[in-house]
């Protein structure tokens, strides 16, 4: 049988670089095949090439895109007008950026309804309407009337999927769906995804660069890295034994459960793309390469259902199984180095002429935390739930409404405020817009020490070479400014900042959040490396859970506002006892065959911290809500051992 | 001493000025990243150019600014006494440009003036046009006019070439020393524009200004080459030294508004809350007066300030320097508001960066924050209004100036030029020089301006990412 798409050498240049390289691949109809790679790989520009959508400068060069048997490369612009949309679809990442905020959804729909099955009025609203069910939008009739704005993220992500579906078409290609989507809600809109395609019997062209989202929706996969396609081969074959030493790095970079050692990590960054290159492309960051991987590009070599560009391919030596290390306890006393109590963060809201406060955004409600010196807590929650705050709130970069903060025993008030930042400082998610882009990063380090006064002022420039080291950076960063740095590099610049003043308590704001798996790597063990060597205590806000489990000590969940469950990182990740944290672990993506419980889906989304439910605030969302539980709001229930969960149905079960 | 030096209020100030500029392009020099944008500007063809003709502008403004009074001939040397009247070096090197004063109007590069009068030819008063007094004064027939001027305009055309390529030879020369090729690979290098800078571009347009300024001095030194205004002076004289006016309009101007507009608009931004609310009701309400009518109050009142005060300006330069001075403040004060509002809104997103959260985490005080954060960050913007600015400023002089509110009557300007020639639009013949010299020069700076502009802001514009 024909496939429904084929590519085959497929070439992109912009400009001189050649984004897309010889890339050869096929999808059948019903069959999702995964494009998986690290940013900057040319995932987004092999889809793109399909769509002949490419940026200016950007054309292909050679090579052929057949669907259903038409050369798409051929096509006229007119033509191919119909075949965007119509034959194949395209589903962005950012669903506030693909939408058009100032048309209601249903407008937008019915846009393409108009273009490619002549629908209007009536007929189209109620083919818009079928097309909500089928995403699964709930109440659809009133969301076709609903700007981008008044839908959350998720339901925005579904929009675009009812709008990619309206042509009908044949090929759905997928870039990062829910890259930018809470887990939960990934989880959402990834079943959505999965049960269009069977029924729809649709191509799928799924890009990602999260090896969970393959795992649990690809037939097959490819792994593309600087332009070329390195590895493809079955979903089964790829995750059992990757063949490609790129691929197995990738999986040995991932963050896993109970992993007590360091992560493997990539050397390196992708080569820039515009310069010549000769060998194999992955040469200079693979510790197999041998002599003639730098010469020699090595062609494809098939093994059982997979195939794969490498020179020593079926030679390389077993993937050791991950050992089980028992997870290292840091010795010393414990000895609590920063307790919050009762924080409180509410932001008021003002309307009208004279600004009367007309409500209160609860950010952040009563929420009490315990860091011990040299450990790490990890604050889990989605986006939106106030965990950012609160790291905001404990340096006091944003006034609590109220709470105590004691910093060693000793209670931080307003004027003890430059003692708690010689104590504790901050490292931020976005290292792109964490870095002044006109200060060099010497001078960017020494500002800790020169505003807070740390040391002789003579001894700074020596401090500073002694921190570049400490966090690898290379002897002459200092004189250059961020620009010349990649996103790992500026990540650990930004560690360096915050170590500059020694402090004892590092907050972390999902500092690897927007790093590709393999800097993240890099940087968790840098974070911990760290914590060894200084005895630092980390407060770490993340959403990543894998991450928590493999650096945090302690977790605490956060939702709306308040903590619902608190414990050892291993007790609450691995025996979830309250109903959001069961769904949050639930719906990560796992590359292991999901074994035991059925997989547990939230619908619906967070609620606003304006105007929160009633009773328990997880009750809307709750599998097991009763009474009570919409009523009054659940008091702590202490299951031993510093474990303990805000749920009415935990404590009936006691 | 048989001069007395002058200081006039915006002489010291451009004077400043320039001092402030070549400080600034010191400190440029030295920060890579603030090299690196200026650098793109130099490799555009079209911002090059209009720089040279920038540059040309410039040099007479400033050769227009050093005043001086000279020594009376008969005052004793033990107390020398000082004309009244207030030149500058320019009016030296010009020479007799500014004392060959004719009756009247006469045109472009006449023999003759414009209107009849009573002459004596042969004994017999006849009424005639009669023969100028230094236009064409070394001709001793009509006929040899037209072969006088194409032989005076070859000459110069000769002087103009043979100047530029001595120059650009002795540039060549020094940059294939600093380049370190020889001679003959940079001229080949140059010729196929491979230098990394649009050499071409440069030279032509030097050769371009020297040819002119040949051109110009060969026939100025027979001729009125631009005509003469209502009371016989050049016209060409008088747009020359109109380039200072609108220079110290477009230049003072700015430095008056750029401490309002960053003051006041970063200071919005980044505190918020009452100050925000207060610097938006002072530019929301100053942007609703009619800005002519703030202007003309406020030079009126330094007009009877100036006119109750005579002992305090000693001479009629300073009267009307002091009223130019009062006319850019003034300006400066009813044009920051623009600038000021996009400083605000960039600060207001730039405050709420991580960068100047960690500051804040350090506790780095405000004005460390403002000075190493914020400011920087919005510098690219100031300047891209300063360049944009400055064009509107010059067009805003002469529009003022023929309204009756800009600069003094005696004061050279375009404006002026510009109010005189418009009594004279209604003459048959027209009496065109005057308007048409005004326009021409005005138009040459301000379209080098906006050119210049456009580069600056394609090289700073992050959104442009630097794109040529």
């Amino acid at each position: 049988m024909k496939p429904l798409l084929e590519v085959r050498d497929l070439v992109t240049a912009i400009g001189a670089a050649r984004v897309v390289d010889g890339v050869s691949f096929h999808v059948a109809a019903g069959e999702t095949y995964a494009l998986l790679g690290e940013s900057g790989c040319g995932k987004s520009m092999t889809a793109l090439s399909l769509m002949r959508l490419l940026p200016d400068g950007g054309r292909v060069a050679s090579g052929a895109v057949e669907l259903d048997g038409e050369n798409v490369l051929a096509l006229t612009e007119r033509d191919m007008r119909q075949v965007r949309g119509g034959r194949m679809a395209m589903i962005f990442q950012e669903p506030m950026l693909a939408l058009n905020p100032v048309i209601k959804v249903g407008g937008q729909i019915g846009e393409a309804l108009a273009l490619h099955q002549n629908l209007t009025g009536a007929a189209a609203r109620d083919a818009a309407r079928a097309l909500l069910d089928a995403v699964g939008v709930p109440d659809a009739a009133r969301r076709l009337d609903s700007y981008p704005f008044e839908l959350s993220g998720g339901l925005r992500q579904r929009m675009m999927i009812a709008m990619a579906l309206a042509g009908q078409p044949r090929l759905l290609i997928a870039d990062e769906p829910t890259t930018a989507l809470d887990v939960t809600i990934q989880a959402q809109v990834l079943d959505v995804l999965r049960r269009l395609r069977s029924e729809r019997q649709m191509g799928m062209l799924l890009i990602t660069h999260d090896l969970g989202v393959v795992a649990e929706n690809a037939d097959r996969v490819g792994v593309m890295y600087a332009g070329e396609l390195l590895e493809e081969g079955t979903r089964a074959a790829f995750f059992a034994a990757p063949q490609h030493p790129y691929s197995r790095m990738l999986f040995e970079a991932l963050p896993r459960a109970g992993d007590g050692g360091r992560l493997a990590t990539i050397p390196g960054q992708v080569p820039r793309l515009d310069s010549p290159l000769a060998g194999c492309r992955f040469a200079p960051r693979c510790p197999y390469a041998i002599a003639r991987c730098r010469s020699e590009s090595p062609g494809w070599q098939t093994i059982d259902e997979q195939r794969v560009r490498c020179h020593l391919a079926g030679q390389l030596p077993a993937l050791p199984p991950r050992a089980d290390e028992a997870v290292d306890v840091v010795g010393g006393e414990r000895r609590p180095l920063l307790r919050v109590d009762g924080l409180k963060v509410h932001f008021p809201v003002r309307r009208g002429l004279l600004q009367r406060t007309v409500g209160q955004v609860r950010a952040v409600d009563d929420v009490s935390l315990t860091i011990q010196a040299g450990r790490t807590l990890a604050l889990v929650g989605e986006s939106g739930c106030g965990k950012t705050t609160v790291g905001k709130a404990v340096l006091r970069l944003i006034e609590p409404t109220a709470g105590s903060i004691v910093l060693d025993g000793e209670a931080v008030t307003a004027n003890g405020i430059d003692r708690l930042r010689r104590q504790a400082q901050m490292v931020f998610q976005d290292p792109f817009s964490s870095l002044n882009p006109r200060m060099r990063v010497a001078d960017t380090l020494l500002e800790g020490m020169d505003a807070l006064g740390v040391g002789a002022a003579a001894d700074r420039r020596a401090a500073i070479v002694r921190l570049q080291q400490q966090v690898g950076l290379p002897d002459d960063a200092g004189g250059r400014y961020p620009h010349a740095f990649s996103g790992g590099q500026r990540q650990r610049i930004a560690i360096a900042r915050a170590l500059a003043v020694s402090p004892r308590l590092v907050i972390c704001d999902e500092p690897t959040s927007a790093l590709d798996v393999s800097v993240q790597a890099q940087i968790l063990n840098l974070l911990k490396d760290l914590q060894n060597d200084l005895g630092l205590a980390y407060l770490f806000i993340t959403h990543n859970l894998a991450v928590v489990d493999y650096l945090a000590h302690e977790v605490a969940v956060m939702y709306l506002g308040r903590i619902v469950e608190h414990g050892a990182a291993a007790e609450v990740l691995r025996a979830p006892r309250h109903p959001y944290t069961q769904a949050l672990v639930s719906a990560i993506p796992r590359i292991e065959p999901q074994t035991g419980h059925e997989a547990i889906r939230l619908a619906g989304d967070q609620p606003s911290p304006l105007n929160p439910p009633a009773g328990c605030h997880f009750h809307p969302r709750c599998p097991h809500a009763n009474e009570v539980c919409r009523k009054t709001y659940p008091e702590r229930t202490d299951l031993g051992e510093g474990h303990w969960v805000r749920c009415h149905w935990v404590a009936a079960q006691r | 001493m048989s001069f007395m030096p002058v200081i006039l209020w915006t002489d010291a100030l451009i004077l400043a000025l320039l001092a402030g500029v070549l400080a600034l392009v010191w400190f440029i020099r030295r920060h890579e990243h603030l090299r690196a944008p200026w650098r793109n500007v130099a490799q555009r063809p079209m911002a090059m150019g209009a720089a040279l003709v920038l540059t040309a502008f410039v040099a007479i403004g400033l050769l227009d600014s050093l005043h001086y009074r000279e020594r009376l001939p008969d005052s004793p040397p033990d107390a020398p006494q000082y004309s009244v009247e207030v030149l500058s070096v320019f009016d030296a090197l010009v020479g007799e440009l500014r004392t060959q004063q004719e009756k009247t109007y006469s045109a472009p590069l006449a023999t003759r003036l414009y209107a009849k009068e009573f002459v004596e030819r042969g004994g017999v008063t006849v009424r005639d046009y009669p023969r100028l007094q230094y236009g064409g004064a070394h001709l001793a027939h009509a006929s040899e006019h037209l072969p006088d001027v194409v032989r005076r305009s070859l000459i110069g055309l000769a002087q103009g070439l043979a100047a530029s390529l001595l120059l650009f030879g002795l540039l060549a020369a020094w940059q294939a020393r600093r380049a370190r090729l020889v001679f003959g690979a940079w001229l080949t290098a140059w010729w196929l524009g491979q230098l990394g800078w649009p050499g071409r571009t440069a030279a032509g347009m030097m050769a371009l200004l020297l040819v002119l300024a040949g051109v110009i001095m060969q026939l100025a030194a027979g001729y009125h080459v631009l005509g003469t205004d209502k009371v016989g002076q050049d016209v060409l004289y008088i747009s020359l030294k109109s380039i200072r006016t609108g220079l110290v309009i477009g230049t003072l101007t700015t430095l008056v508004t750029l401490p309002l507009a960053i003051g006041f608009g970063i200071a919005a931004g980044y505190f918020r809350g009452w100050v925000d609310d207060v610097i938006q009701y002072v530019y929301t309400v100053l942007n609703s007066i009619p800005g002519v009518l703030l202007i003309a109050a406020a030079v009126l009142i330094v007009q009877v300030y100036i006119e109750s005060n005579p002992e305090l300006f000693d001479t009629a330069a300073a009267r009307a320097d002091i009223r130019l001075l009062a006319l850019c403040l003034i300006m400066g004060v009813t044009s920051w508001t623009g600038l000021a509002r996009l400083l605000r809104g960039e600060s207001l997103k730039l405050r709420t960066l991580d960068y100047v959260e960690a500051a804040r985490a350090f506790g780095v005080s405000h004005a460390r924050i403002i000075s190493r954060h914020i400011f920087p960050n919005v510098f690219h913007l100031v300047l891209i209004a300063i360049v944009l600015d400055f064009s509107g400023l010059v067009l805003a002089e002469a529009v003022l100036s023929y309204v009756g509110v800009g600069v003094d009557p005696t004061m050279y300007s375009w404006g002026n030029m510009i109010n005189g020639a418009r009594l004279e639009l209604a003459r048959e013949p027209i009496v065109w020089w005057q308007l048409g010299a005004a326009f021409a020069f005005m138009f040459t700076l301000v379209l080098a301006a906006n050119l210049f502009a456009d580069g600056v802001r394609d090289a700073f514009d992050p959104r442009l990412g630097g794109r040529r």
